[in-house]
């Protein structure tokens, strides 16, 4: 098995089903109809790259595990996501700054991807560009229209700024699984993005009139699976819950 | 024993007659997803491509076309998925997009917006939010006869 692509797989699959999953938890509490389905959209987005990103890792790793055995069946320690994906929602402006993070992030990875060596991760990355320009267009609109609001909005939205960046910096920090990628042309070198994400956070932050931490400094261990978050265990219980009450039950 | 093997283009006519399981006025073959049809030996292979990665309709898709083609007699089938080139609203065909107006959705546009209010056909039309009651839609507004309706996202 090629065991840091099996690493990798679940590095981005993990990513789309904790964030996904975390976005589906507003379904039917958002703040208006219109959000409300926005969101349960663009989670079902991120679930279905999950089953192409975890359904190609469970292949790699040939030892007859799907995407569901992956995702409802293992335990925290075992999920590769960065820790920005798995904090929680907090009011719906700190969701929205998540969510622009992550889709800022996840865009030009994604993009950067389409041109990789294995043709089945650019086909899955050439299918999700198209899903993720969306999520990216509303997520920037919405923290531009939230940070640029009233005075309430955007105290608000500078405050979700200010909690997650710690968490920015895990999305391009590279180790050994990174190497191995970049090595066989199969996925970028993490850092690489990094100019990219910056020039386009600060047009946004700066049409939002949002200020970015001057402090860089940057929570690890998700993606390696060395330390989570506590949030990541609790999303578990109640997003494994029906499968480990009822182990492989099905419609 | 002989294995009746019907023509493509009898099998691509099957095809265009199963409906969109979210949108029935519009065919499979009208939204552009079936890829390939081909004969593999005795095996008839069709190759459709998801519109969304994560459309619920995606496997009642596959079930009805399954389901078809049982139905007109094909023993051996197998459905391949395709992503690459991903599927895009091009291929949505005219007489689609027309049938699609026709139910109150209005088609995609490549300027990224509706050409017109698919009831009153006004063109003073505003966008409510970018997603609605499907993967696939938008939710737009027109503001002359004030009646909300979708709008088929241009990817």
């Amino acid at each position: 098995m090629n065991t840091p692509l099996f690493e990798f797989l679940c590095r981005m699959g993990d990513n789309t089903l904790v964030l996904g999953h975390r976005v589906s938890e507003w379904c039917g509490v958002a703040p208006v109809l219109e959000e409300d389905i926005a969101l349960a959209n663009t989670a079902l987005d991120l679930i279905g790259q999950t089953q192409l990103w975890l359904g190609m890792a469970g292949e790699v790793e040939g030892k007859d595990r799907d995407a569901d055995k992956l995702a409802f069946h293992r335990d925290v320690w075992d999920f590769r996501n960065t820790l920005l994906c798995e904090q929680p929602n907090g009011d719906f402006g700190q969701t929205m700054m998540r969510q622009f993070l992550f889709d800022t992030w996840h865009l030009i990875m994604l993009k950067a991807l389409a041109g990789s060596s294995n043709e089945q991760i650019a086909a899955i990355a050439e299918k999700s560009v198209k899903e993720v320009t969306y999520h990216q267009e509303r997520s920037a609109d919405t923290v531009i229209g939230l940070g640029d609001g009233t005075e309430e909005s955007h105290m608000r939205m500078q405050k979700a700024l200010d909690k997650l960046w710690p968490y920015v910096g895990e999305l391009f920090i590279g180790d050994e699984v990174d190497a191995a990628m970049v090595e066989q042309g199969i996925a970028p070198d993490p850092a690489s993005l990094r100019t990219t994400f910056d020039s386009q956070l600060d047009a946004v932050l700066a049409e939002a009139t949002l200020t970015k931490p001057a402090d860089d400094f940057a929570h690890k261990g998700g993606k390696t699976g060395a330390r989570h978050t506590e949030h990541l265990g609790h999303m578990l219980t109640q997003m494994q819950w029906l499968q480990r009450a009822y182990p492989d039950a099905s419609w | 024993m002989v294995i009746e093997k019907p023509g493509l283009e009898t099998v691509w006519k099957w095809l265009s007659a199963v409906p969109d399981p979210e949108i029935p006025v519009i065919s499979l073959t009208d939204l552009g997803i079936i890829r390939d049809v081909s004969w593999q030996g005795d095996t008839l292979e069709v190759t459709v491509t998801p519109t969304y990665s994560g459309c619920p309709a995606t496997s009642i898709i596959n079930l009805d076309i399954e389901t078809a083609l049982r139905g007109h007699g094909i023993e051996n089938l197998t459905l391949k998925r395709q992503l690459s080139p991903a599927w895009t609203t091009d291929w949505l065909t005219q007489s689609g997009k027309a049938k699609l107006e026709e139910y109150g959705i209005a088609p995609p546009q490549p300027a990224g917006g509706p050409k017109h209010c698919p009831r009153c056909k006004s063109t003073a039309v505003e966008r409510i939010s970018q997603f609605g009651s499907t993967p696939c839609k938008a939710q737009w507004r027109c503001q002359d006869c004030l009646e909300p309706f979708d709008y088929f996202k241009c990817i």
